[in-house]
Protein backbone atom coordinates (compact mmCIF):
# COMPACT_ATOMS: atom_id res chain seq x y z
CA UNK A 1 0.00 0.00 0.00
CA UNK A 2 1.52 3.54 -1.13
CA UNK A 3 -0.07 7.05 -0.82
CA UNK A 4 0.22 10.05 -2.89
CA UNK A 5 -0.97 13.30 -3.55
CA UNK A 6 -1.77 14.95 -6.62
CA UNK A 7 -3.46 17.07 -8.84
CA UNK A 8 -7.85 16.71 -9.30
CA UNK A 9 -6.60 17.35 -12.80
CA UNK A 10 -4.24 14.08 -12.94
CA UNK A 11 -4.90 11.98 -15.13
CA UNK A 12 -4.61 7.73 -14.32
CA UNK A 13 -1.54 7.15 -16.39
CA UNK A 14 -0.26 9.56 -14.73
CA UNK A 15 -1.01 7.81 -11.14
CA UNK A 16 0.17 4.48 -12.65
CA UNK A 17 3.69 5.38 -13.47
CA UNK A 18 4.02 6.96 -9.51
CA UNK A 19 2.48 3.84 -8.99
CA UNK A 20 5.06 1.86 -10.90
CA UNK A 21 8.21 4.18 -9.38
CA UNK A 22 7.36 3.55 -6.63
CA UNK A 23 6.98 -0.19 -6.40
CA UNK A 24 9.63 -1.31 -7.97
CA UNK A 25 7.33 -2.80 -11.01
CA UNK A 26 9.07 -2.62 -14.32
CA UNK A 27 7.38 -0.90 -17.16
CA UNK A 28 6.33 -3.79 -19.21
CA UNK A 29 4.19 -5.07 -16.41
CA UNK A 30 1.17 -3.56 -17.40
CA UNK A 31 -1.33 -2.96 -14.65
CA UNK A 32 -4.85 -2.81 -14.50
CA UNK A 33 -6.31 0.37 -12.11
CA UNK A 34 -9.44 0.45 -10.62
CA UNK A 35 -11.66 1.96 -7.77
CA UNK A 36 -14.54 0.11 -5.94
CA UNK A 37 -17.12 0.92 -8.61
CA UNK A 38 -15.44 -0.18 -11.39
CA UNK A 39 -11.87 -0.20 -13.80
CA UNK A 40 -10.56 3.04 -15.29
CA UNK A 41 -8.70 3.71 -18.52
CA UNK A 42 -5.45 5.90 -18.46
CA UNK A 43 -6.93 9.23 -20.09
CA UNK A 44 -9.35 9.30 -17.02
CA UNK A 45 -9.24 12.61 -15.08
CA UNK A 46 -9.64 12.22 -11.46
CA UNK A 47 -11.74 15.27 -11.11
CA UNK A 48 -14.25 13.34 -13.30
CA UNK A 49 -14.24 10.12 -11.21
CA UNK A 50 -17.27 9.84 -8.44
CA UNK A 51 -14.47 10.05 -5.97
CA UNK A 52 -14.18 12.21 -2.70
CA UNK A 53 -10.80 14.18 -1.50
CA UNK A 54 -9.24 10.89 -0.90
CA UNK A 55 -9.85 7.98 -3.17
CA UNK A 56 -8.49 4.56 -2.72
CA UNK A 57 -7.15 2.84 -6.37
CA UNK A 58 -6.49 -0.36 -6.55
CA UNK A 59 -4.19 -2.35 -8.71
CA UNK A 60 -3.91 -5.40 -10.32
CA UNK A 61 -0.61 -6.74 -12.15
CA UNK A 62 -1.55 -8.50 -15.19
CA UNK A 63 2.03 -9.67 -15.88
CA UNK A 64 4.40 -9.94 -18.77
CA UNK A 65 2.35 -8.32 -21.56
CA UNK A 66 2.72 -8.06 -25.28
CA UNK A 67 1.44 -5.14 -27.68
CA UNK A 68 -1.10 -6.21 -30.07
CA UNK A 69 1.88 -4.74 -32.59
CA UNK A 70 4.15 -6.60 -31.54
CA UNK A 71 2.09 -9.50 -31.82
CA UNK A 72 0.85 -8.86 -35.50
CA UNK A 73 4.55 -8.15 -36.30
CA UNK A 74 5.34 -11.98 -35.37
CA UNK A 75 2.25 -13.66 -36.83
CA UNK A 76 3.33 -12.23 -39.94
CA UNK A 77 6.96 -12.60 -40.38
CA UNK A 78 6.57 -16.16 -39.21
CA UNK A 79 4.79 -17.07 -42.16
CA UNK A 80 6.65 -15.19 -45.15
CA UNK A 81 9.74 -16.64 -43.68
CA UNK A 82 8.68 -20.32 -43.04
CA UNK A 83 7.47 -20.66 -46.68
CA UNK A 84 10.59 -19.47 -47.86
CA UNK A 85 12.66 -21.66 -46.20
CA UNK A 86 10.19 -24.64 -47.79
CA UNK A 87 10.55 -22.83 -51.33
CA UNK A 88 14.37 -22.68 -51.46
CA UNK A 89 14.37 -26.46 -49.92
CA UNK A 90 16.37 -25.98 -46.86
CA UNK A 91 18.20 -29.35 -45.61
CA UNK A 92 16.62 -31.36 -43.33
CA UNK A 93 12.85 -30.97 -45.35
CA UNK A 94 13.13 -33.20 -48.44
CA UNK A 95 15.35 -35.62 -49.32
CA UNK A 96 19.14 -34.37 -49.60
CA UNK A 97 19.16 -34.59 -53.24
CA UNK A 98 16.80 -31.62 -53.78
CA UNK A 99 18.53 -29.71 -51.13
CA UNK A 100 18.29 -26.14 -52.57
CA UNK A 101 16.88 -27.12 -55.79
CA UNK A 102 13.80 -25.45 -57.59
CA UNK A 103 10.73 -26.00 -57.95
CA UNK A 104 10.43 -27.03 -62.16
CA UNK A 105 7.03 -25.44 -62.26
CA UNK A 106 5.74 -22.22 -62.98
CA UNK A 107 2.63 -21.94 -60.11
CA UNK A 108 5.05 -22.99 -57.65
CA UNK A 109 7.04 -19.96 -58.19
CA UNK A 110 3.79 -18.13 -58.57
CA UNK A 111 2.43 -19.43 -55.74
CA UNK A 112 5.66 -18.27 -53.81
CA UNK A 113 5.36 -14.81 -54.97
CA UNK A 114 1.61 -14.56 -53.97
CA UNK A 115 2.21 -15.67 -50.38
CA UNK A 116 5.04 -13.18 -49.76
CA UNK A 117 3.39 -10.77 -51.24
CA UNK A 118 0.27 -11.69 -48.71
CA UNK A 119 2.24 -11.08 -45.58
CA UNK A 120 4.64 -8.70 -46.77
CA UNK A 121 1.10 -6.50 -47.23
CA UNK A 122 -0.07 -7.53 -43.55
CA UNK A 123 3.49 -6.22 -42.42
CA UNK A 124 3.30 -2.86 -44.29
CA UNK A 125 -0.07 -2.49 -43.13
CA UNK A 126 0.26 -2.85 -39.61
CA UNK A 127 3.13 -0.86 -39.73
CA UNK A 128 1.43 2.12 -41.78
CA UNK A 129 -2.13 1.35 -42.20
CA UNK A 130 -3.98 0.05 -39.48
CA UNK A 131 -4.72 2.18 -36.19
CA UNK A 132 -4.16 -0.32 -33.54
CA UNK A 133 -5.23 -0.10 -30.13
CA UNK A 134 -2.25 0.49 -27.81
CA UNK A 135 -4.02 -2.76 -25.76
CA UNK A 136 -1.82 -5.83 -25.06
CA UNK A 137 -2.40 -9.53 -24.55
CA UNK A 138 -0.45 -11.74 -22.01
CA UNK A 139 2.57 -12.89 -23.59
CA UNK A 140 1.86 -16.60 -23.21
CA UNK A 141 -0.77 -15.67 -26.10
CA UNK A 142 1.81 -14.88 -28.57
CA UNK A 143 2.53 -18.59 -28.67
CA UNK A 144 -0.65 -20.07 -29.01
CA UNK A 145 -1.39 -17.28 -31.80
CA UNK A 146 1.78 -17.50 -33.78
CA UNK A 147 1.61 -21.37 -33.99
CA UNK A 148 -1.42 -21.37 -35.48
CA UNK A 149 -0.10 -19.37 -38.29
CA UNK A 150 3.38 -20.68 -38.13
CA UNK A 151 2.31 -24.44 -38.39
CA UNK A 152 -0.24 -24.09 -41.18
CA UNK A 153 2.14 -22.09 -43.20
CA UNK A 154 4.62 -24.83 -43.05
CA UNK A 155 2.29 -27.40 -43.34
CA UNK A 156 0.85 -25.75 -46.51
CA UNK A 157 4.82 -24.29 -48.05
CA UNK A 158 6.14 -28.33 -47.43
CA UNK A 159 3.48 -29.56 -50.11
CA UNK A 160 3.39 -26.74 -52.34
CA UNK A 161 7.28 -26.77 -52.73
CA UNK A 162 7.31 -30.40 -52.67
CA UNK A 163 9.79 -32.10 -55.39
CA UNK A 164 6.37 -34.26 -56.31
CA UNK A 165 3.96 -31.85 -55.99
CA UNK A 166 1.28 -32.02 -58.93
CA UNK A 167 0.04 -28.73 -60.76
CA UNK A 168 -3.28 -27.94 -60.67
CA UNK A 169 -5.58 -30.09 -62.74
CA UNK A 170 -6.99 -27.21 -65.43
CA UNK A 171 -3.64 -26.33 -66.28
CA UNK A 172 -3.29 -22.44 -66.99
CA UNK A 173 -6.60 -21.38 -66.84
CA UNK A 174 -6.84 -23.01 -63.86
CA UNK A 175 -3.74 -20.91 -62.51
CA UNK A 176 -4.78 -17.31 -64.37
CA UNK A 177 -8.26 -17.81 -62.83
CA UNK A 178 -6.96 -18.16 -59.62
CA UNK A 179 -4.40 -15.15 -59.63
CA UNK A 180 -7.24 -12.63 -60.49
CA UNK A 181 -9.17 -13.88 -57.48
CA UNK A 182 -6.43 -13.29 -55.83
CA UNK A 183 -5.41 -10.03 -56.64
CA UNK A 184 -8.76 -8.63 -57.01
CA UNK A 185 -9.37 -9.56 -53.30
CA UNK A 186 -5.95 -8.35 -52.22
CA UNK A 187 -6.43 -4.76 -53.59
CA UNK A 188 -10.12 -4.96 -52.11
CA UNK A 189 -8.62 -5.92 -49.26
CA UNK A 190 -6.48 -3.13 -49.06
CA UNK A 191 -9.08 -0.76 -50.06
CA UNK A 192 -11.15 -2.10 -46.79
CA UNK A 193 -8.49 -1.25 -44.89
CA UNK A 194 -7.96 2.33 -45.99
CA UNK A 195 -11.33 3.38 -46.14
CA UNK A 196 -11.29 2.13 -42.30
CA UNK A 197 -8.56 4.16 -41.13
CA UNK A 198 -9.97 7.82 -43.07
CA UNK A 199 -12.97 6.74 -41.36
CA UNK A 200 -10.84 7.76 -38.12
CA UNK A 201 -9.01 11.08 -37.13
CA UNK A 202 -5.82 9.95 -35.53
CA UNK A 203 -6.13 10.79 -31.86
CA UNK A 204 -10.12 10.33 -31.86
CA UNK A 205 -12.50 8.14 -30.33
CA UNK A 206 -15.68 8.13 -32.29
CA UNK A 207 -16.90 5.48 -33.81
CA UNK A 208 -18.36 5.87 -37.15
CA UNK A 209 -20.31 3.81 -39.56
CA UNK A 210 -18.12 2.42 -43.09
CA UNK A 211 -19.63 3.64 -46.20
CA UNK A 212 -18.91 3.28 -49.96
CA UNK A 213 -16.09 5.73 -50.86
CA UNK A 214 -15.34 6.33 -54.69
CA UNK A 215 -12.95 3.64 -54.79
CA UNK A 216 -15.18 0.46 -56.17
CA UNK A 217 -13.90 -2.02 -54.27
CA UNK A 218 -15.41 -0.45 -51.16
CA UNK A 219 -18.54 -0.49 -52.83
CA UNK A 220 -19.39 -3.80 -51.11
CA UNK A 221 -19.58 -2.15 -47.86
CA UNK A 222 -23.14 -1.97 -49.18
CA UNK A 223 -24.23 -5.05 -48.42
CA UNK A 224 -21.04 -6.19 -46.08
CA UNK A 225 -20.64 -4.91 -42.61
CA UNK A 226 -16.13 -6.67 -42.23
CA UNK A 227 -15.40 -6.69 -46.36
CA UNK A 228 -11.81 -7.27 -45.27
CA UNK A 229 -12.52 -10.50 -43.90
CA UNK A 230 -15.05 -11.21 -46.81
CA UNK A 231 -11.33 -10.18 -49.24
CA UNK A 232 -9.12 -12.34 -47.07
CA UNK A 233 -11.35 -14.97 -47.80
CA UNK A 234 -11.38 -14.90 -51.27
CA UNK A 235 -8.09 -14.14 -51.64
CA UNK A 236 -7.09 -17.43 -49.76
CA UNK A 237 -9.75 -19.11 -52.12
CA UNK A 238 -8.22 -18.39 -54.71
CA UNK A 239 -4.82 -19.23 -53.42
CA UNK A 240 -6.47 -22.81 -53.00
CA UNK A 241 -7.74 -22.54 -56.38
CA UNK A 242 -4.10 -21.43 -57.88
CA UNK A 243 -2.24 -24.25 -55.76
CA UNK A 244 -4.98 -26.85 -55.53
CA UNK A 245 -3.38 -28.05 -52.30
CA UNK A 246 -5.77 -29.93 -49.46
CA UNK A 247 -3.70 -27.91 -46.74
CA UNK A 248 -4.30 -24.72 -48.01
CA UNK A 249 -8.21 -25.57 -48.43
CA UNK A 250 -8.18 -27.05 -45.10
CA UNK A 251 -6.84 -23.67 -44.02
CA UNK A 252 -9.02 -21.36 -45.75
CA UNK A 253 -11.26 -23.31 -44.19
CA UNK A 254 -10.66 -22.82 -40.73
CA UNK A 255 -9.78 -19.32 -41.75
CA UNK A 256 -13.19 -18.43 -43.22
CA UNK A 257 -14.97 -20.42 -39.39
CA UNK A 258 -12.93 -17.57 -37.46
CA UNK A 259 -13.50 -14.95 -39.47
CA UNK A 260 -16.96 -15.36 -39.53
CA UNK A 261 -17.14 -15.54 -35.90
CA UNK A 262 -15.33 -12.15 -35.32
CA UNK A 263 -17.42 -10.92 -38.32
CA UNK A 264 -20.74 -11.75 -36.18
CA UNK A 265 -19.70 -9.96 -33.58
CA UNK A 266 -17.93 -6.63 -34.91
CA UNK A 267 -21.42 -6.68 -36.97
CA UNK A 268 -23.46 -7.26 -33.68
CA UNK A 269 -21.46 -4.18 -31.98
CA UNK A 270 -22.30 -1.83 -35.27
CA UNK A 271 -26.11 -3.03 -35.26
CA UNK A 272 -26.31 -2.32 -31.38
CA UNK A 273 -24.31 1.16 -31.32
CA UNK A 274 -25.95 2.98 -34.45
CA UNK A 275 -29.49 2.77 -34.35
CA UNK A 276 -29.33 3.76 -38.20
CA UNK A 277 -27.48 1.10 -39.06
CA UNK A 278 -27.98 0.11 -42.69
CA UNK A 279 -30.34 -3.36 -42.93
CA UNK A 280 -29.01 -4.55 -45.75
CA UNK A 281 -25.78 -5.72 -44.34
CA UNK A 282 -25.03 -9.13 -43.31
CA UNK A 283 -21.47 -9.67 -41.46
CA UNK A 284 -19.61 -11.44 -44.14
CA UNK A 285 -21.32 -12.67 -46.78
CA UNK A 286 -23.18 -10.73 -48.60
CA UNK A 287 -26.84 -11.88 -47.99
CA UNK A 288 -26.20 -14.89 -46.82
CA UNK A 289 -23.82 -14.77 -43.39
CA UNK B 1 -6.25 -42.83 -21.72
CA UNK B 2 -10.00 -42.71 -22.30
CA UNK B 3 -10.33 -46.17 -19.70
CA UNK B 4 -12.43 -44.56 -17.59
CA UNK B 5 -14.38 -41.56 -18.64
CA UNK B 6 -14.14 -38.93 -16.91
CA UNK B 7 -17.15 -37.97 -17.41
CA UNK B 8 -19.61 -35.00 -16.10
CA UNK B 9 -16.73 -33.85 -12.90
CA UNK B 10 -19.70 -31.12 -12.60
CA UNK B 11 -22.40 -33.63 -11.88
CA UNK B 12 -20.97 -34.94 -9.40
CA UNK B 13 -19.79 -31.63 -8.15
CA UNK B 14 -23.00 -30.06 -8.26
CA UNK B 15 -24.31 -32.71 -5.46
CA UNK B 16 -21.76 -31.67 -3.10
CA UNK B 17 -22.33 -27.94 -3.81
CA UNK B 18 -25.40 -25.82 -2.29
CA UNK B 19 -26.17 -23.68 -4.91
CA UNK B 20 -29.11 -25.06 -7.41
CA UNK B 21 -28.10 -25.89 -10.91
CA UNK B 22 -30.36 -25.29 -13.12
CA UNK B 23 -30.57 -28.85 -14.46
CA UNK B 24 -32.22 -30.38 -17.84
CA UNK B 25 -35.84 -30.62 -18.27
CA UNK B 26 -38.32 -33.05 -16.95
CA UNK B 27 -38.62 -34.44 -20.53
CA UNK B 28 -34.73 -34.49 -21.29
CA UNK B 29 -34.34 -36.20 -17.64
CA UNK B 30 -36.65 -38.58 -18.77
CA UNK B 31 -34.69 -39.69 -21.90
CA UNK B 32 -31.40 -38.96 -19.95
CA UNK B 33 -32.46 -41.71 -17.43
CA UNK B 34 -33.45 -44.21 -20.68
CA UNK B 35 -30.31 -43.77 -22.16
CA UNK B 36 -28.02 -44.15 -18.91
CA UNK B 37 -30.15 -47.59 -18.13
CA UNK B 38 -29.83 -48.51 -21.62
CA UNK B 39 -25.89 -47.62 -21.62
CA UNK B 40 -25.58 -49.56 -18.49
CA UNK B 41 -27.52 -52.99 -19.88
CA UNK B 42 -25.33 -52.47 -22.36
CA UNK B 43 -21.67 -53.04 -20.63
CA UNK B 44 -23.45 -55.35 -18.41
CA UNK B 45 -23.97 -57.33 -21.44
CA UNK B 46 -20.67 -57.38 -22.53
CA UNK B 47 -19.40 -58.29 -19.46
CA UNK B 48 -21.50 -60.99 -19.43
CA UNK B 49 -20.65 -62.18 -22.43
CA UNK B 50 -16.94 -61.96 -21.35
CA UNK B 51 -17.47 -64.31 -18.44
CA UNK B 52 -19.12 -66.42 -20.32
CA UNK B 53 -16.76 -67.04 -22.83
CA UNK B 54 -14.20 -67.17 -20.36
CA UNK B 55 -16.13 -70.17 -18.72
CA UNK B 56 -16.85 -71.82 -21.60
CA UNK B 57 -13.14 -72.05 -23.54
CA UNK B 58 -11.37 -72.41 -20.15
CA UNK B 59 -8.77 -69.08 -21.18
CA UNK B 60 -8.48 -65.84 -21.58
CA UNK B 61 -7.22 -65.61 -25.24
CA UNK B 62 -9.07 -64.45 -28.11
CA UNK B 63 -12.03 -63.64 -25.80
CA UNK B 64 -12.53 -60.08 -28.06
CA UNK B 65 -14.83 -62.15 -30.76
CA UNK B 66 -16.99 -62.96 -28.39
CA UNK B 67 -18.35 -59.17 -27.80
CA UNK B 68 -17.00 -57.81 -30.78
CA UNK B 69 -20.46 -56.31 -31.84
CA UNK B 70 -21.64 -55.32 -28.29
CA UNK B 71 -18.44 -53.35 -27.76
CA UNK B 72 -19.20 -51.96 -31.13
CA UNK B 73 -22.56 -50.67 -30.94
CA UNK B 74 -22.72 -49.12 -26.95
CA UNK B 75 -19.05 -47.87 -27.51
CA UNK B 76 -20.46 -45.90 -30.64
CA UNK B 77 -23.49 -45.07 -28.94
CA UNK B 78 -21.37 -42.99 -26.75
CA UNK B 79 -21.28 -40.35 -29.44
CA UNK B 80 -24.50 -39.18 -28.39
CA UNK B 81 -23.19 -38.02 -25.19
CA UNK B 82 -21.13 -35.14 -27.07
CA UNK B 83 -24.66 -34.15 -28.48
CA UNK B 84 -25.92 -34.09 -24.97
CA UNK B 85 -23.15 -31.42 -24.25
CA UNK B 86 -23.93 -29.67 -27.35
CA UNK B 87 -27.57 -29.37 -26.73
CA UNK B 88 -26.75 -28.39 -23.14
CA UNK B 89 -28.70 -31.26 -21.18
CA UNK B 90 -25.80 -32.56 -19.39
CA UNK B 91 -23.52 -30.01 -17.84
CA UNK B 92 -20.15 -31.22 -19.59
CA UNK B 93 -17.73 -29.29 -21.98
CA UNK B 94 -18.27 -30.11 -25.37
CA UNK B 95 -14.63 -30.53 -25.95
CA UNK B 96 -13.71 -32.07 -23.11
CA UNK B 97 -16.45 -34.83 -23.51
CA UNK B 98 -15.82 -34.90 -27.80
CA UNK B 99 -12.01 -35.77 -27.66
CA UNK B 100 -12.79 -38.99 -24.51
CA UNK B 101 -15.54 -40.28 -26.78
CA UNK B 102 -13.99 -39.77 -29.85
CA UNK B 103 -10.56 -41.38 -28.49
CA UNK B 104 -12.55 -44.77 -27.33
CA UNK B 105 -13.89 -44.94 -30.96
CA UNK B 106 -10.58 -44.44 -32.60
CA UNK B 107 -9.20 -47.18 -30.58
CA UNK B 108 -12.97 -49.39 -31.06
CA UNK B 109 -12.95 -48.90 -35.26
CA UNK B 110 -9.73 -47.47 -36.42
CA UNK B 111 -7.11 -49.73 -34.48
CA UNK B 112 -8.90 -52.98 -33.15
CA UNK B 113 -11.22 -53.17 -36.24
CA UNK B 114 -9.25 -51.92 -38.69
CA UNK B 115 -5.92 -53.91 -37.89
CA UNK B 116 -7.40 -57.67 -37.54
CA UNK B 117 -4.30 -59.09 -36.70
CA UNK B 118 -3.92 -57.55 -33.15
CA UNK B 119 -7.61 -58.55 -32.41
CA UNK B 120 -6.47 -61.53 -30.88
CA UNK B 121 -4.16 -59.76 -28.38
CA UNK B 122 -4.04 -59.74 -24.66
CA UNK B 123 -3.75 -55.95 -24.56
CA UNK B 124 -7.31 -56.02 -26.23
CA UNK B 125 -8.66 -57.94 -23.09
CA UNK B 126 -6.96 -55.35 -21.24
CA UNK B 127 -8.38 -51.96 -22.19
CA UNK B 128 -12.08 -54.26 -22.82
CA UNK B 129 -12.27 -55.27 -19.03
CA UNK B 130 -10.93 -51.71 -18.03
CA UNK B 131 -13.68 -50.30 -20.07
CA UNK B 132 -16.63 -52.35 -19.30
CA UNK B 133 -15.89 -52.12 -15.73
CA UNK B 134 -15.44 -47.74 -15.96
CA UNK B 135 -18.73 -47.78 -17.81
CA UNK B 136 -21.09 -49.89 -16.09
CA UNK B 137 -20.32 -47.89 -12.65
CA UNK B 138 -20.48 -44.59 -14.72
CA UNK B 139 -23.41 -44.60 -16.40
CA UNK B 140 -25.52 -46.22 -13.06
CA UNK B 141 -23.78 -43.45 -11.51
CA UNK B 142 -25.40 -41.22 -14.16
CA UNK B 143 -28.89 -42.79 -13.96
CA UNK B 144 -28.94 -42.74 -10.47
CA UNK B 145 -28.07 -39.67 -10.27
CA UNK B 146 -30.69 -38.46 -12.62
CA UNK B 147 -33.35 -39.98 -10.33
CA UNK B 148 -31.39 -38.38 -7.13
CA UNK B 149 -31.17 -41.58 -5.20
CA UNK B 150 -27.40 -41.84 -5.66
CA UNK B 151 -25.98 -44.75 -3.07
CA UNK B 152 -22.92 -43.96 -1.75
CA UNK B 153 -21.23 -47.04 -3.04
CA UNK B 154 -21.97 -46.52 -6.75
CA UNK B 155 -20.64 -42.81 -6.08
CA UNK B 156 -17.47 -44.43 -4.05
CA UNK B 157 -16.77 -47.06 -6.27
CA UNK B 158 -16.91 -44.05 -9.39
CA UNK B 159 -14.14 -42.53 -7.78
CA UNK B 160 -12.41 -45.34 -6.54
CA UNK B 161 -12.07 -47.99 -9.22
CA UNK B 162 -10.51 -45.69 -12.08
CA UNK B 163 -7.00 -45.69 -9.45
CA UNK B 164 -6.93 -49.35 -11.08
CA UNK B 165 -8.87 -49.15 -14.02
CA UNK B 166 -6.84 -46.41 -15.75
CA UNK B 167 -3.86 -47.40 -15.54
CA UNK B 168 -4.36 -50.72 -16.82
CA UNK B 169 -7.13 -49.74 -19.65
CA UNK B 170 -3.92 -46.91 -20.57
CA UNK B 171 -1.57 -49.95 -20.40
CA UNK B 172 -3.61 -51.94 -22.88
CA UNK B 173 -4.47 -49.36 -25.09
CA UNK B 174 -0.68 -48.69 -26.06
CA UNK B 175 -0.21 -52.16 -26.26
CA UNK B 176 -2.57 -52.46 -28.55
CA UNK B 177 -1.46 -49.56 -30.65
CA UNK B 178 2.12 -50.55 -30.48
CA UNK B 179 1.27 -54.04 -31.42
CA UNK B 180 -0.52 -52.77 -34.36
CA UNK B 181 1.96 -50.79 -35.76
CA UNK B 182 4.35 -53.39 -37.97
CA UNK B 183 0.96 -54.13 -39.45
CA UNK B 184 -0.02 -50.38 -40.39
CA UNK B 185 3.42 -50.34 -41.87
CA UNK B 186 3.55 -53.15 -43.98
CA UNK B 187 -0.25 -52.59 -45.23
CA UNK B 188 0.06 -48.91 -45.70
CA UNK B 189 -3.33 -48.51 -44.05
CA UNK B 190 -5.33 -45.39 -44.11
CA UNK B 191 -2.52 -43.38 -45.48
CA UNK B 192 -2.40 -41.28 -48.38
CA UNK B 193 1.14 -40.54 -50.44
CA UNK B 194 2.73 -38.07 -52.66
CA UNK B 195 2.42 -37.27 -55.57
CA UNK B 196 -1.40 -36.85 -55.99
CA UNK B 197 -3.76 -34.20 -57.67
CA UNK B 198 -5.15 -33.03 -54.17
CA UNK B 199 -1.15 -32.25 -53.00
CA UNK B 200 -1.45 -34.07 -49.46
CA UNK B 201 0.00 -37.09 -47.83
CA UNK B 202 -0.86 -38.93 -44.31
CA UNK B 203 0.85 -41.39 -42.93
CA UNK B 204 -1.39 -43.68 -40.20
CA UNK B 205 1.70 -45.15 -38.98
CA UNK B 206 3.66 -41.81 -37.91
CA UNK B 207 0.08 -40.49 -36.97
CA UNK B 208 -0.25 -43.56 -34.04
CA UNK B 209 3.18 -43.42 -33.11
CA UNK B 210 2.00 -39.73 -32.18
CA UNK B 211 -0.54 -40.86 -30.43
CA UNK B 212 0.77 -43.25 -28.28
CA UNK B 213 3.49 -40.36 -27.49
CA UNK B 214 0.62 -38.06 -26.57
CA UNK B 215 -0.55 -39.98 -23.86
CA UNK B 216 2.55 -39.25 -21.95
CA UNK B 217 1.88 -34.93 -21.44
CA UNK B 218 -2.23 -36.35 -21.38
CA UNK B 219 -2.64 -39.25 -19.03
CA UNK B 220 -0.74 -37.74 -16.42
CA UNK B 221 -3.01 -34.60 -16.10
CA UNK B 222 -6.61 -36.64 -16.20
CA UNK B 223 -5.04 -38.97 -13.83
CA UNK B 224 -4.27 -36.42 -11.34
CA UNK B 225 -7.41 -34.32 -12.32
CA UNK B 226 -9.69 -37.87 -11.37
CA UNK B 227 -7.56 -37.64 -7.88
CA UNK B 228 -8.51 -33.98 -7.24
CA UNK B 229 -11.63 -34.85 -7.94
CA UNK B 230 -12.25 -38.10 -5.51
CA UNK B 231 -10.70 -35.81 -2.68
CA UNK B 232 -13.27 -33.14 -3.30
CA UNK B 233 -16.52 -35.34 -3.74
CA UNK B 234 -15.32 -38.17 -1.49
CA UNK B 235 -13.66 -36.33 0.91
CA UNK B 236 -16.76 -33.81 1.88
CA UNK B 237 -18.95 -36.94 3.09
CA UNK B 238 -16.28 -37.66 5.43
CA UNK B 239 -15.72 -34.30 6.92
CA UNK B 240 -19.71 -34.85 7.54
CA UNK B 241 -20.18 -38.12 9.27
CA UNK B 242 -16.88 -36.77 10.92
CA UNK B 243 -19.33 -33.86 11.85
CA UNK B 244 -21.76 -35.91 13.57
Amino acid sequence: MCAFQVEPTATILEIKSMFHKSSNLSADSWTVVFTEAKSLKDEDILQQLPVGTTATFYFRDLGAQITWAKVFLAECAGPLFIYLMFYFRLPFIYAPKYDFTTSKHWVVHLACICHSFHYVKRILENMFVHRLSPGTMPLRNIFKNCSYYWLFAAWMAYYINHPLYTTPYYGQQQVKAALIIFLFCQLGNFSIHVALRNLRQPGSKVKKIPYPTKNPFTWIFMVVSCPHYTYECGSWVGFTLMTQCVPVAFFTLIGFIRMTVWAKGKHRNYVKEFRDYPTLRSAILPFIL
Amino acid sequence: MSAPAMGTAKAAHSEASHKKKKGPGALATAYLVIYNVIMTAGWLVIAVGLVRAYLARGSYHGLYYSIEKPLKFFQTGALLEILHCAVGIVPSSVVLTGFQVMSRVFLTWAVTHSVIEVQSEDSVLLFVMAWTVTEIIRYSFYTFSLLNHLPYVIKWARYTFFIVLYPMGVTGELLTIYAALPYVQKTGLFSVTLPNKYNFSFDYYTFLILTMLSYIPLFPQLYFHMLRQRKKVLGHTQDYSKVE
